[in-house]
């Protein structure tokens, strides 16, 4: 999968707003087959990225390339390799849902004999079959975003940019838009914006988290998931445990008491010390009363990162 | 690609009740000052017949039907245009066209031709009363094809400017005020100045009606062809910069 041609590549690319950068030195690349999972809390520069990446949005200095064509110097060969799914979809609200297709399809160069047959298959894949006479207005929130997804496939391009795809729908429809973009993963490249944690744990192959404009993190989502094992356990003890012993136990890095009383003791990554600490306890007479893994999460690596929660924000 | 943005916005504009309101009511109007200049014809008729040279029915019913459309295209194309470029920004529909293979150039002409549609049909109806004279009488039809074409290039530069104007903002009713103005100040820019001096000339020489009378009268001057075609290229290069500069995020 690591040698497969390389279909969106920016190079340090900044955006400024007025004085205030709201992107700033982003670099990275992502191949076909690949979905990348782009997160960070509201106002950290997502969305500027997606609509740079779109052609939406100038960058102020750097280049992206979409498919080895330059956005700049040659925007519609680009383009024409390129699906998006704003935050808001862009809908015309007096068009039936075949019309706007169609109109999607003829935008993207889609020859007048195959728009039919193009059609079709976006709406299949985007469960549409049912709705294809009824005005865009009309739809419910859940259906208006599948339709902004079929508009975003219909020429079946190699790079899909979702902006929040999963925004306001149930959460059977969630299960479905997220099994869509596995699929479409498989062939494609996708990169898609979100401040739903889970949802690149379910989705993504890789993780970039963005704050303040700037990528914190780019790591494949394996890499991330080892990092998440434990690295800590919590212990409780009945009576006040010697922190020292603890401390020179082997694989023990550091040991520390919480404001609840327990002891978190901080070992090798992959090591596991609690044979021994139990040992030590039994030994001691402490009155071991419970320990536990840390569990870390993709929230508090988020958080690490970041200094803020990806809901408070 | 110009003809699906074209297209789309032809049929777009007909998907809603503003356009039948446009032409239900700009019918009415003309069928009123119609009567009016054929009414006008009928009673000054016996009179004419003693005169050598007298005008003809052309020229007294048929050219100011013409100019009758041409004052109304005027104050219906604030409404006409101020969708084009306002509306799609505002419902976040830009994106679409930003995002797929066409250039701003091609996206420019695609709207331009949409609305031109729009005035074709207008003026195709306005054009059935002057016809229906054929009933009882004939036309000059060298006068009339030229009063038509002085029609056409009136409308697509007043079009042109409510493009320019609707790209400017988010705001439809922004779009149709501004377009109001403009196209107001170019039919007024020369109340005051009529004629003093070379700064006279100049002003007269703005006024967007005073290049389309000599059409109506039957006058072909290059001249006035080449006021309107400018006029509209420069609207639609400065809508083309104006959406240029709107990627690069200047607002």
């Amino acid at each position: 999968m690591s040698h497969s041609e390389v279909l969106v590549e920016t190079d340090v690319v900044t955006r400024f707003y007025g004085r205030h950068a709201a992107v700033s030195d982003m670099s990275f690349m992502i191949r076909r087959g690949e979905v990348l999972g782009f997160l960070g809390p509201n106002g950290a520069g997502k969305t500027t990225t997606m609509q740079m990446l779109s052609g939406n949005l100038a960058p102020s200095s750097g280049r992206i390339l979409i498919a080895g064509h330059d956005m700049q110097e040659a925007p519609e060969q680009a383009k024409a390799h390129l699906g998006y799914l704003p935050e808001y979809p862009p809908l015309y609200r007096e068009f039936t849902v075949d019309e706007y297709l169609d109109y999607a399809a003829a935008l993207r160069r889609i020859p007048r004999a195959s728009r039919r047959a193009a059609r079709e298959r976006a709406k299949a894949r985007c469960g549409l079959h049912e709705v294809g006479g009824r005005l865009t207005a009309n739809l419910s929130k859940g259906f208006q975003q599948r339709v902004g997804l079929a508009q975003a496939i219909i020429h079946d391009p190699d790079v899909v940019i979702l902006d929040e795809p999963t925004v306001g729908l149930d959460p059977i429809q969630i299960r479905e838009v997220r099994a869509l973009i596995r699929e479409l993963g498989s062939e494609h490249a996708v990169i898609l914006s979100t401040h739903i944690l889970p949802e690149v744990q379910a989705s993504c192959d890789r993780v970039q988290i963005i704050h303040k404009g700037r990528l914190v993190l780019n790591e494949d989502i394996n890499t991330l998931m080892a990092h998440m094992e434990s690295q800590a356990l919590i212990a409780a003890f009945r009576a006040a445990p010697d922190l020292g012993a603890l401390g020179r136990l082997p694989q023990v890095h550091a040991v520390t008491t919480q404001e609840d009383g327990r002891v978190r003791i901080l070992h090798e990554p992959g090591a596991d010390p609690t044979d021994a600490i139990v040992g030590l306890a039994l030994e001691k007479g402490w009155g071991l009363r419970e320990i536990n893994p840390e569990h870390s999460t993709l929230e508090s690596i988020f958080v690490e990162l970041t200094g803020e929660s990806p809901e408070a924000s | 690609m110009i003809r699906a943005i074209a297209w789309r916005e032809w049929r777009g504009l007909f998907l809603s009740p503003l356009a039948f309101i446009i032409l239900g009511v700009t019918q009415i109007i003309l069928a009123r000052l119609f009567l009016g200049h054929v009414n006008l014809f009928l009673m000054i008729q016996g009179r004419l017949a003693t005169l050598p040279n007298a005008p003809g029915l052309t020229s007294l019913v048929a050219a100011p039907v013409l100019g009758n459309t041409g004052v109304l295209l005027m104050l219906i194309t604030p409404l006409a245009t101020m969708r084009l470029i306002a509306e799609e920004r505002h419902n976040r529909t830009l994106t679409l066209l930003y995002s797929s293979p066409a250039s701003l150039t091609e996206i420019v002409l695609g709207k331009y031709l949409g609305i031109l549609g729009f005035y074709a049909v207008i003026i195709l109806m306005s054009l059935a009363m002057p016809l229906s004279l054929l009933i009882g009488g004939g036309l000059d039809w060298g006068a009339l094809a030229c009063g038509l074409l002085g029609l056409m290039l009136f409308a697509a530069s007043l079009g042109a400017i409510g493009l320019f104007m609707s790209t400017l903002t988010r705001y439809p009713a922004v779009a149709a005020m501004g377009t109001f103005g403009v196209v107001f100040f170019l039919w007024i820019v020369d109340y005051a100045g009529h004629g003093r001096g070379a700064g006279g000339a100049l002003v007269g020489y703005l006024s967007i009606v005073n290049h389309y009378e000599p059409f109506l009268r039957g006058l072909f001057d290059t001249s006035n062809v080449a006021y309107y075609v400018v006029l509209a290229a420069t609207c639609l290069v400065m809508s083309v910069r104006r959406l240029e500069a709107d990627r690069l995020g200047v607002r």
